[in-house]
């Protein structure tokens, strides 16, 4: 079995990257935001970003997803330019291929949207114009986040933190994307709910084949989802590999502190 | 007050033509909302302030102007509009839609079909339809731009979704030749039809907000809709009572204390003619047909 595991990612590292980085840097006036970043990320991999609160995590990731843009290096998703794109060509790509989750779901859902309307917004925006096969697909998308069907027509506003996650990452996954970017998905959430919802998040990341890239401070996360690392300190990565290796056995300085302090808690 | 205390039409020259190019701006991009520097009027925004600019800036001393109110000519907002123009720009006035050279319009478009020479304006209190549902402005401009209408029908959605239909029945979106989406002004969405491949010119005027938009004539405008909850036009199921057309937009009038009721026609202009040439309905009495 965990041969078989091993066999179908070996194959899937041989197919070519489906994000390629380069010399990635991006800066707040002279402060830098992060930098010299360089990696790839293979199709259905789960590169896990970690480091200290201010190491420059959540700005990489935005430059990754057009959030922003670097001030040096290259972006390739599937041998396309990205920073080259036109801004349209962009957003259109991240309402289909690409999906964002954001740390606060508030900053992902509309609060004033019923949750079916929220899930469906992304068929709609892609050109879906009949309203019983998005609600089918709304109804199906809630089920597999473990929201009941009878909150459909409900307001994302009376939901606990947790579903409210839970209905961000439907409302993101519903038009099938292939590279979901997940900004400290857990965060805020309480320990139980963030259990369960770790729990949900590597089910579909293993159904869906999802390549994702997410970026916590909690190696608890990374150990249960990453297949790879990625360390980051004063904007920079540190050290890089294998999640297990890279946990069990760290090189640098600043990832074994990392580890040991996990190991405190 | 004295006329001649005024520019023709009250607005000064400049003003004017600021106003004319952002009108033809809007004529060469149908639906799209261009800006334009709104000044204060004699009287308040809720009284359609974009509308008497454009009108203001579009009235040539040999216009006749009508203007209608929910389809009548005689409310307040309507009486106080066309006493304005009377007086500053000295036009002619007429209820008779076929005579008017422009039409100024809060809430209906008439009943009887406009012709070429004409222009229609209308009153418009929002003019951006995606703000309902997205209240920065920075992101519906983008949304226009990048042509991301994905969020319009969430808003129809919404209204499948919580009463089993679309329920909007005013300022129902439309989509302006394939391309933008636009705010049709609070018109029941009765009169959407009539929007498309108009023979008359048809701006749009948005005081507080600072936007004109613009139909020219036989301009595409084809209103929103799910495939399987088609766009429909919602009809009461009564004819008028005093004119017995069929196939009008009706008030419902409270006739006494008992709570009878009866339907008439809304556009009152087109109503009072059918009775003129004889038509009469469930409650109207023969008008004479003789003419004075
Ligand atoms: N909008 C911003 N303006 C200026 N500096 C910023 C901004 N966002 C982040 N930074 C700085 O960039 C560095 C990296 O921050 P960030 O990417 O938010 O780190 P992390 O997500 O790992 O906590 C920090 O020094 C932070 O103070
Ligand atoms: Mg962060
Ligand atoms: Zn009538």
């Amino acid at each position: 079995m965990t041969a078989a595991v091993a066999q179908i990612q070996t194959n899937s590292i041989e197919d070519a990257p489906l994000l390629k980085v380069q010399n990635l840097a991006k800066f707040y006036g002279s402060r830098v935001g992060c930098q010299n970043v360089s990696f790839d990320l293979f199709p259905g991999e789960v590169l896990g970003i970690v480091g200290e609160s201010g190491s420059g995590k959540s700005t990489l990731l935005a430059a990754l997803a057009g959030h922003h843009q670097p001030d040096r290096g290259t972006i390739h998703y599937r041998d396309q330019d990205i920073l080259a794109l036109q801004e349209s060509e962009r957003r259109r790509l991240s309402r289909t291929e690409w999906a964002f989750v954001h740390q606060n779901p508030r900053d992902g859902l509309r609060l004033g949207v019923s949750a079916g309307g929220n899930v469906g917004e992304r068929l709609m925006s892609v050109g879906s114009r009949h309203y019983g096969n998005i609600r089918t697909q709304a109804l199906d998308w809630l089920e597999r986040v473990e929201i009941s069907p009878d909150r459909i027509d409900d307001r994302p506003s009376s939901f606990s933190g947790g579903m409210q996650q839970r209905l961000q990452i439907a409302r993101n996954l519903v038009t099938s994307p292939k590279l979901v970017f997940m900004d400290e998905p857990t965060g805020g959430l309480d320990v139980s709910v963030q259990a369960r919802l770790l729990d949900l998040l590597r089910g579909l990341v293993r159904t869906l084949g999802l390549s994702v890239i997410i970026v916590t401070h909690d190696l608890a996360v990374v150990r249960l989802l990453a297949d790879r690392l990625m360390v980051m300190k004063s904007g920079e990565v540190v050290e890089q590999g294998l999640t297990d290796q890279v946990l069990d056995d760290p090189q640098h300085g600043y990832t074994q502190l990392l580890v040991s302090s996990v190991l405190q808690v | 007050m004295n006329a001649q205390a005024y520019n023709f039409a009250y607005l000064d020259e400049q003003t004017k033509r600021m106003i004319r190019r952002a009108i033809l701006k809007g004529l060469a991009i149908p639906g799209y909302q261009v800006p334009f520097a709104s000044r204060e009027m004699p009287m308040p925004y809720g009284w359609g302030t974009g509308g008497v600019q454009v009108t203001a800036a579009c009235l040539v001393p040999e216009d006749k102007l009508k203007v209608i109110d929910q389809g009548a000519d005689d409310t307040t907002n309507a009486v106080s509009i066309r006493k304005f123009f009377e007086k500053t720009a000295g036009v002619e006035v007429t209820e008779a839609t076929g005579e008017a050279s422009l039409i100024q319009t809060r809430h209906r478009i008439p009943e009887q079909d406009l012709s070429k020479d004409q222009i229609l304006v209308y009153q418009v209190p929002i003019p951006e339809p995606l703000r309902f549902l997205e209240p920065r402005e920075t992101e519906t401009r983008k949304m226009h731009e990048l042509e991301e209408y994905g969020l319009m029908h969430v808003k129809l959605y919404e209204d499948i979704s919580r009463h089993g239909e679309i329920s909007t029945s005013y300022a129902y979106p439309v989509k302006v030749e394939g391309r933008y989406i636009m705010d049709p002004s609070p018109i029941p969405k009765f009169d959407n039809p009539k929007l498309s491949d108009s023979s008359a010119i048809q701006l749009f005027g948005a005081g507080r907000e600072q936007r004109i938009y613009a139909l020219p004539p036989y301009t595409d405008v084809q209103s929103l809709d799910f495939e399987d909850y088609p766009f429909e036009v919602s009809k009461a199921p009564h004819d008028c009572d005093l004119c017995g057309a069929k196939d009008t937009y009706l008030d419902e009038v409270i006739t006494d204390d008992a709570g009878s009721r009866m339907y008439v026609c809304s556009d009152t202009d087109f109503c009072s003619t059918r009775r003129q040439n004889g038509h009469v309905g469930r409650l109207g009495t023969p008008v004479s047909s003789e003419v004075a």
